[in-house]
């Protein structure tokens, strides 16, 4: 038998981005909000990083992970929101009728309106068509982090990582504290792909050396990893002469994240590719009226603080949604990356209202400002010293810049 | 010194398909298999198409165990819940030359006894699959898609349970033959008798030969490299299009084959190496796979590859002279008992059924076939894919075992039920790679990210499993090296 079920709002994902968007949906008046998370526990992915660094923006102090999560849960049980733990969301329609499993059965819920914030995955070996053979040995920087933060068990004694995206960053120290030899990073672009502050803690401080301009060009051994070989990369090619054997038993990769976006497409969200994430307008609403979209689902973070905060936002206007106070018709600002800028969200606004920019630059620059721009009308400037892809930047939009404007750019200048 | 009176080198899907075979009779039946499962080798690592029998000569053994074997796998897989869907082929012609080869082939098809087969002009092979370039088709309706590793599995699970006995990591190193039977000495499972003796060992037939001090097969492996695109193209072939053969064309070429998951492969490529277990894949393959591919099918996007892996054909013939030489399937009258099987590369998978029959016959010019009074032909103690249940039957299902309700594998949405049911296989293979291939766990677009670290801590805390006991797939294969400190 398969229960049914009706609820105003139905968040999708219990880690930072959904739980602060239930407790914020539930402090804007809705009174009935439904939390859903596979996992057995609240907090996603935050669970695994005991590392700290967490919350310096929105608490003013270095917090682990789990003591991140901690504050947000603390939240919602006050709030006294409805959560199911251990139940996963299986399918989702254009009129958001979900079906969800867990221990206890299957049900159907019939949502008013949906919060999508079912965060991210990690690209795999095989996304990067890594070649060579397929020992064991080789673990996505995450699932090597699960292994050792929350199972107590070690993955390697030597490990060379590829990619230098944060998680990987993390994991060569943690891996080093843990006693292992960590050979180096090596990463593709010229650039490092994870923040410099934790280039500085986690490189750095420990010699573990970073190799710009360099991959991974094949993997060794019959049964466990024995070595990989590596080599300068130029052009996407590797640079003869440059190739070498690095001994290692264990492989991390560290090379991106991709948004969870199954069920959303499911359910016909229009996805973008540059994030691939959901196509958003400025209250977080997707191509799908009543479902929104916020956190690591919507485009990769690397703060948790801007993922709670977006999410609150998230949240927010979904209530508002319910009482009827956002409609669903298309908005008239149309918002678009160019020179210099790799995603801008959200890619529409009504002009109502002010509203935030969050956007990655294609490379590091120095002393530059993102220029918005409505035709020659400038709509708002930032200056900043340093602009790095590893880092989100935001800026803020008044709505009294706005006024018939039909399509913003975004642009480095 | 455990004695048989059948005993067979190699649990891939020859192999096993003899074993459950045989089982019927009152036999004692054992297999040797090197590799901690069944079916590592080449049973697991190739299109897994069921092939219509057009390709070859009339007469040939290929030919004809083709034809049989394909109309034999239609009951198999129904008793034994293995996944297959007779999806039909469009062989596709460009020219009038095209033309002319598709008509020999539809000739040479009917002579082989290949059912239904009919050349179709464009409106038809657009109502067939939609966007099919090419000016005519032949369309051979029994083609059909198999899970390989699925049939594999599935035989050795049907033959153990009607009494035939599998000796997982048990690698042949030497075979002596006395009067009356041969002594089989293995690496690390001790040594064990056999009235008649059957070498299935693929890729290493030609060794397991010389272990008898026969000197006349020799191995070339030849290297099949694919990449496996994510679910997402799921559709984009209703079913298997491959262009009209050419004249120094080497094997079928690059196409795409869906398998009977959703996936699309793009492969296999075609390259002689040396040593029978270089499975990697590599660079300028890859690069020429995802060209071709993209040429095929324009929608694949990079980051619609999930996954590349290879196979490695057994051929008997070297480099220098490449094709293919008929299949070695044979009763040695020079070394009694000694039955033979070498070369047995594509379309192997499609022709397993069919050899197991001859080589049953075979064995029964030696020892005599007595039917047991209670052979299970249908498998038991598996319940079918829940995945492809309707939602209703899935619910009643969770009512009655909640670990239906629990899922593992986010990808695929394989509940912990599954791989529970896995992990208590009736082999006992106790590999992270035979959960994968029995429950399809790790096996999609994460490829393990989310699921591995769920299976790791099932293993510990249901089975008492230490950070040291995990490996991927062979002895040496550890996952982990201990606690954190
Ligand atoms: C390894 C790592 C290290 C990091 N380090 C830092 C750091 O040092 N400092 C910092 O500020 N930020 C850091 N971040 C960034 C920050 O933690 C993330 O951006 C943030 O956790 C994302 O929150 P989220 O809620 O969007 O996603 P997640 O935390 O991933 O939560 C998504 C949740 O949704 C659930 N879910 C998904 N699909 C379904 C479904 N179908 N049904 C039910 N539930 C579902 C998942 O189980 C998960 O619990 C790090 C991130 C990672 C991955
Ligand atoms: C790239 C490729 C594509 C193919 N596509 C198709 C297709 O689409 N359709 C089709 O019908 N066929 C196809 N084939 C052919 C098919 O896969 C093979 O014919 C078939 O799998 C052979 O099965 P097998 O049992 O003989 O060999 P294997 O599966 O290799 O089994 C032999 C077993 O013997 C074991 N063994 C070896 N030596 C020893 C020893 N000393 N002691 C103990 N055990 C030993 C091995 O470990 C192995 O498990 C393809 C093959 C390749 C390579």
């Amino acid at each position: 038998m398969i229960h049914e079920m009706k609820r105003d709002l139905v968040i999708i994902g219990g880690g930072p981005a959904g739980l602060s968007a239930a407790a914020a949906a539930r402090q804007a008046g809705c009174d009935d909000v439904l939390l859903i998370e596979r996992d057995r526990i609240l907090g996603g992915i935050l669970n695994q990083c005991i590392h700290d660094g967490f919350g310096l923006h929105r608490y003013g102090e270095a917090l682990t992970g789990p003591e991140y999560a901690q504050r947000h849960i603390d939240e919602i049980n006050e709030l006294d929101i409805e959560t199911l733990m251990g139940t996963i969301v299986l399918s989702m329609d254009r009129e958001r009728n979900l079906t969800v499993s867990s221990r206890k059965g299957y049900t159907r819920i019939q949502a008013g309106a949906v919060v999508l914030a079912m965060g991210c995955r990690e690209r795999t070996a095989g996304a990067i068509s890594l070649p060579g053979t397929r020992p064991s040995g080789i673990y996505t920087a995450g699932a090597a982090q699960n292994f050792i933060n929350l199972q107590n068990i070690m993955v390697g004694r030597r490990a060379v990582i590829l990619g230098s995206g944060d998680i990987g960053l993390i994991m060569a120290r943690r891996m080093t504290l843990e006693g292992a030899k960590v050979e180096a990073v090596f990463e593709i672009l010229p650039y490092a792909s994870g923040l410099p502050r934790n280039i500085q803690q986690c490189l750095n401080d420990y010699d573990i050396p970073l190799h710009l301009g360099t991959s991974v060009i094949e993997v060794h051994g019959k049964d466990r990893l024995t070595g990989v070989t590596v080599a300068e990369i130029n052009n996407f090619k590797p640079l003869p002469g440059t190739e070498r054997f690095v001994p290692c038993d264990t492989l991390l990769l560290s090379v991106g994240l991709i948004p969870e976006n199954e069920l959303s497409s499911e359910a016909s969200v229009r996805l973008e590719t540059r994030t691939s994430g959901a196509f958003v307008d400025d209250t977080f609403m997707t191509s799908v009226p009543g479902v929104f979209s916020c956190g690591n689902v919507l485009h990769v973070h690397d703060l948790v603080d801007h993922v709670s905060e977006e999410a609150s936002l998230a949240g927010q206007f979904a209530c508002r949604y319910l009482e009827g106070d956002i409609s669903s018709e298309p908005r008239p600002i149309e918002i678009a990356p160019n020179d210099g800028v790799r995603y801008v969200l959200p890619q529409q606004a009504s002009g109502e209202s002010d509203f935030t920019l969050s956007l990655r630059v294609t490379e590091p620059f120095r002393n530059r400002a993102v220029w918005v721009r409505d035709g020659d009308r400038k709509v708002a400037r930032k200056k900043l010293v340093r602009l790095h892809p590893a880092e989100m930047i935001r800026v803020k939009i008044r709505k009294d810049k706005l006024e018939n404007a039909k399509k913003l750019e975004v642009s480095v200048e | 010194m455990t004695a048989y009176d059948v005993l067979i080198i190699g649990a891939g899907v020859v192999g096993n398909a003899i074993a459950r075979e045989l089982s019927r009779y009152r036999l004692k039946v054992g297999v040797l298999e090197k590799e901690l499962d069944v079916g590592m080798g080449t049973s697991s690592r190739n299109s897994g198409v069921l092939h219509s029998g057009i390709h070859y000569t009339p007469g040939t053994l290929r030919a004809r165990l083709n034809v049989q074997g394909n109309e034999m796998m239609k009951g198999l897989c129904r008793d034994l819940k293995v996944k297959i869907d007779y999806i039909g082929k469009l062989t596709v012609a460009q020219d009038q030359v095209d033309i002319e080869t598709l008509e020999a082939l539809k000739t040479q098809g009917e002579i082989n006894g290949v059912p239904g087969l009919e050349i179709i002009d464009r409106d038809k092979m657009e109502q067939i699959q939609p966007g099919v370039g090419g000016i005519r088709a032949l369309f051979s309706p029994t083609t059909g898609i198999i899970c390989p590793y699925g049939l594999t599995i599935a035989l050795a699970d049907n033959a153990h349970e009607n009494g035939a006995r599998f000796h997982l990591g048990a690698k042949v190193t030497g075979i002596s033959k006395t009067e009356t039977c041969f002594k089989v000495k293995t690496d690390e499972s001790g040594s064990f008798e056999s009235k008649l003796l059957i070498n299935a060992a693929g890729l290493y037939s030609d060794a397991v030969c010389r272990m008898l001090g026969l000197g006349e097969y020799t191995i070339y492996p030849c290297r099949g490299e694919y990449l496996i695109l994510d679910k997402r193209l799921n559709g984009s072939l209703k079913v298997l299009v491959y262009p009209a053969p050419r004249k120094g064309g080497a094997g079928l070429g690059i196409h795409l084959t869906n398998t009977v998951d959703g996936n699309i492969l793009i492969g296999p490529s075609n390259e002689y190496v040396d040593r029978a277990d270089d499975y990697a894949c590599t660079a300028d393959v890859i690069d020429q796979l995802k060209r071709e591919g993209r040429e095929l099918l324009p929608a694949i996007s990079t980051s619609d590859f999930i996954r590349g892996f290879s196979g490695l054909r057994p051929k008997q013939t070297p480099p220098e002279i490449k094709g293919f030489k008929e299949f070695v399937i044979e009763n040695r009258k020079d070394i009694p008992g000694f039955i033979n099987l070498v070369g047995i590369e594509s379309p192997g998978l499609t022709c397993s059924p069919a050899i197991a029959l001859m080589v049953r016959d075979m064995v029964g010019e030696a020892l005599p076939l007595k039917e047991k009074d209670h052979f299970v032909a249908e498998r038991n103690g598996f319940p079918g894919l829940f995945h492809d249940l309707p939602e209703e039957e899935k619910a009643d299902l969770v009512a009655q075992d909640p670990d239906y309700g629990e899922i593992v594998c986010r990808c695929e949405h394989i509940t912990k039920r599954e791989i529970l049911n896995a992990i208590e296989n009736p082999l006992g293979s106790k590999t992270l790679a035979g959960i994968k291939y029995r429950a399809r766990a790790m096996m999609g677009r994460c490829q393990g990210g989310f699921c591995m670290p769920r299976i790791v801590q099932i293993l510990e805390q249901d089975y008492g499993y230490r950070p040291e006991d995990y490996r991927l797939y062979s002895s040496n294969s550890y996952l982990f090296t201990g606690r954190v400190r």
